[in-house]
């Protein structure tokens, strides 16, 4: 293609240049005498074109043109139905509406056309027919003249025809249309306008289809008929089910199950829900408390090295309730199986305000919420799990009942509780525990109380049974009243254990500061008896590692260390330091790798744990350690835990939250039981424990 | 397993006739309620009592079951949308496609089966 000048309209531009070029194609002609036309006309390189060879000039660049349509798009895609996928059309049309106008021509031969002719001759003719009659009479005259020559005409017929023919052309005339109205610019005048017509689009739109998929089934009769089956066994098993609750549910159970089967899975969707709630409450937990629970792990202080003969009590957690508010914390336990799992019972020590108790069992994995929760009437004082059966707890209350609780039952209610028919206590029970399941598997445990007796409760067919073990009869004090029978004073119980290998063995600890040795099955005599304290003994403890040996603790703020065989005054235990007087409440636990006793106390008025230990491995106190706790907690019940290593559950009275501290010395495992008040008085509890 | 059937299954199964009994659904609950009330109502009203000359047809008849399908298409129609395809029968299999969460499949009465499903 030849290369093209640029356009002269450039040349504004390039007036400075002095090159210009001719070239013969776009240049005119141009008149002589005009230079500045010629000027003008010349062509002027702009400064930005391109400078080519010669050989590049005549590089020949061939060009098609087409008929398509360039705006047309190039890849259009319909869904197809009948294949169910978009699919691309192969030809796509190519035609370019560039100018469309509606015209008013119509053939000549259709129906309109032949009836708009008609209508045009009819007014045609009517006008024509004005200047056409006269003439046609002029000829109809002139046709007539000679016909009416032969009858002997006269001038006068003629003129007498033509009048006649003038007046039937005047008859004519009404029939056609009006004549048509003359028109001129002076009395006519046309005006025309045309308004805007919107220029018309054409939009196309395709959604996507709805999404589908496939069924397929068989229908046959058998297919129908077990269907129908498994439907009355449904129904069936659904029956059983309400026969068991009030007819009242029975009823509506009936009337559930006559309805359609729809509703069936609603119900399912209410118990996925809680059970995913639940997760989901955990998981929140944990992130919220992520860090208490790493430091649970792997609190370590190091300036402990350095503190000599103290450590330190990191707070963790605190669990509380609404509902057990105002009430005081008397027991903590753990689950045997479920280490995450710990029980919480909730009375209250105080002898003149007795109010009502709380069971709460919380889950380390949720410190915001308890799993499980009880309510009973009075306050509760000690519980116990069952290794066997760790759902089954036992509770002793401050009236003297005792109740077992089922968790896997969603009652809130007891499912065994005694009464005073059945021989309750008459004084708080103290301490229970579960005993191994007698000769005809039923359940069995032992609760120990102020009014001296010793009972053992048998679960037998859903009943509770008791059976006095022992009475704890104050020796030397029977006298024989007015009828001659022996009355003696009953010693009050406030602790017992259980020795882990010899079954029929174990421990009671009174309020005189008596320990008593037993047997189960002797019921009137004490196989020993220890002057332990001088004041009321808080928990015996047997070492599970030393079978011979055991631990006593009491209010008088002594620990003791016995061996069982020897009634004599026990190995030397170093009285414990404390800060404060009145009421201290020691917890003994025995750590296992070193079997050494290990004791924490807490005086209530400054509300301090403070956990110690005697450091010897002959059982020999050489020194003992105080921990105290970085901060203080308003008042005392404390338990540890048994499963988990070194950690100190420390529960508050009052508000009864339970704040958990984790000492660090050492790293020993201890456990505490909570501390129990009676009267004012402290009590001391003691375990043994392995690390 | 058989058809026979003990006597407390046979009462028990009579009882179940009128339960119409969802196989297969993935409609919403309020459409497939509607839609289960229109067919039971469909079959019920449709269900044959006219004798029928040969006696080797089923007690239902074939003109009722159409009758029957044509009336809750038309209503489904109405209702829910265009294109909307019935079936019902005593033995058939199928395969179809179906718009999702326009299907159901449900037995009515011990012995018929009714296929109700959408496309477009």
């Amino acid at each position: 293609m030849p290369h093209k000048q640029p356009p002269p309209r450039k040349q504004s531009i390039n007036m400075g240049r002095g090159t210009r070029k001719r070239d013969e194609d776009s240049g005119t002609e141009v008149g002589e005498g005009t230079d500045e036309w010629a000027q003008s006309k010349a062509t002027v390189k702009p400064p930005d074109q391109l400078d080519l060879t010669d050989a590049e000039l005549k590089e020949e660049f061939t060009r098609i043109l087409t008929a398509n349509n360039p705006h047309a798009p190039q890849n259009i895609v319909r869904y197809s139905f009948k294949e169910g996928t978009y699919k691309l059309i192969g030809f796509v049309d190519q035609l370019a509406v560039h100018f469309t106008q509606v015209g008013n021509l119509i053939p000549k031969d259709s129906d309109e056309g032949r009836r708009q002719h008609y209508r045009d001759e009819l007014a045609a003719g009517s006008q024509e027919s004005a200047k056409l009659v006269i003439s046609e009479t002029e000829i109809l005259e002139e046709e007539e003249e000679p016909k009416e020559v032969e009858a002997g005409s006269q001038t006068d017929v003629p003129i007498v025809q033509a009048s006649q023919k003038v007046a039937e052309e005047e008859l004519m005339t009404p029939k056609q249309p009006k004549e048509r109205k003359l028109t001129n610019k002076f009395n006519f005048s046309e005006r025309a306008s045309q308004t805007f017509n919107n220029p018309l689009r054409d939009r196309e739109c395709q959604m996507e289809p709805p999404p589908r998929t496939n069924f397929s089934a068989t229908a046959n009769q058998w297919e129908i008929y077990d269907a129908y089956m498994e439907e009355l066994e449904k129904q069936e098993k659904t029956k059983e089910k309400e026969k068991t609750k009030t007819p009242v549910a029975k009823k509506m159970g009936k009337m559930a199950t006559r309805k359609m089967t729809s509703l069936e899975s609603q119900s399912d969707d209410i118990t996925k829900v809680t059970q995913a709630a639940k997760i989901v409450e955990r998981m929140v937990n944990q992130n919220t408390y992520d860090d208490v629970a790493q430091d649970f792990k792997y609190y370590e202080d190091a300036a402990d090295e350095y503190r000599d003969q103290e450590g330190t009590l990191l707070p963790l957690w605190k669990f509380q309730n609404d509902k057990a508010k105002r009430l005081a914390v008397t027991a903590l336990f753990w689950n045997p199986k479920y280490n995450d799992l710990f029980a919480v019972g909730h009375g209250s020590y105080d002898f003149m305000k007795q109010s009502r108790g709380m069971l709460l069992l919380y889950s380390m994995k949720n410190p915001s919420f308890p799993e499980y929760i009880f309510s009973s009437e009075s306050g509760i004082m000690c519980l116990d799990m069952h290794v066997d059966h760790p759902y089954l707890v036992v509770v002793g209350h401050y009236d003297g009942n005792v109740a077992i609780y089922n968790l896997k039952k969603p009652q809130s209610q007891p499912s065994f509780r005694s009464s005073a028919k059945s021989g309750k206590h008459t004084d708080p029970v103290w301490q229970v525990r579960w005993q191994k399941d007698d000769m005809d598997h039923n359940l069995n445990f032992f609760s120990v109380s102020s009014d001296g007796r010793i009972v053992s409760w048998t679960l037998v067919k859903s009943e509770l049974v008791h059976t006095d073990i022992i009475k704890l009869k104050v020796e030397g004090s029977t006298t024989e009243d007015l009828e001659g029978m022996q009355i003696h004073t009953v010693a009050c119980g406030t602790a017992f254990d259980f020795h882990r290998e010899i079954d029929y063995l174990f421990l009671v600890g009174t309020e005189e500061g008596k320990i008593y040795k037993c047997s189960k099955s002797y019921s009137s005599q004490f196989l020993d008896t220890y002057d332990a304290h001088n004041m009321a003994v808080d928990a015996v403890s047997w070492n599970p590692y030393h079978t011979k040996v055991f631990m006593s603790c009491s209010s008088d703020w002594t620990v003791k260390i016995w061996d069982h065989t020897i009634n004599s005054p026990p190995f030397p235990t170093a009285g414990p330091r404390c800060s404060s007087m009145t009421s201290i409440q020691l917890w003994v636990t025995w750590p296992g790798h070193r079997t050494r006793p290990l004791c924490s106390q807490q005086s209530p008025p400054t509300g301090r744990p403070t956990c110690l230990t005697c450091p010897s491995t002959s059982m020999r106190p050489s020194a003992t350690r105080p921990w105290w706790p970085e901060r203080r907690t308003s008042s005392p019940t404390c338990s540890s835990t048994p499963s988990t290593p070194s950690s100190l559950w420390v529960m508050t009275e009052g508000t009864s939250p339970a704040s958990s501290s984790h000492p660090t010395c050492e790293r020993c495992r201890r456990r505490r039981r909570a501390r129990k008040y009676r009267r004012g008085q402290p009590w001391r509890s003691q375990n043994w424990t392995n690390c | 397993m058989g058809e026979t059937e003990g006597k407390k299954d046979e009462a028990d199964y009579k009882r179940l006739q009128t339960f119409p009994l969802v196989r297969h659904s993935d409609m919403p609950e309020e459409m497939r309620v509607e839609t289960m009330e229109l067919c039971v109502t469909a079959c019920e009203k449709f269900s044959n009592n006219n004798e029928l000359p040969p006696t080797r047809l089923p007690p239902t008849s074939l003109v009722s079951l159409q009758s029957a399908a044509k009336m809750i298409k038309e209503t489904m129609d109405k209702k829910f949308g265009s294109s909307w395809h019935v079936v019902i029968g005593e033995g058939f299999g199928f395969e179809i496609t179906h718009e999702v969460k326009n299907l159901l499949y449900l037995y009515f009465g011990g012995t018929l089966a009714v296929c109700v499903w959408k496309c477009s």
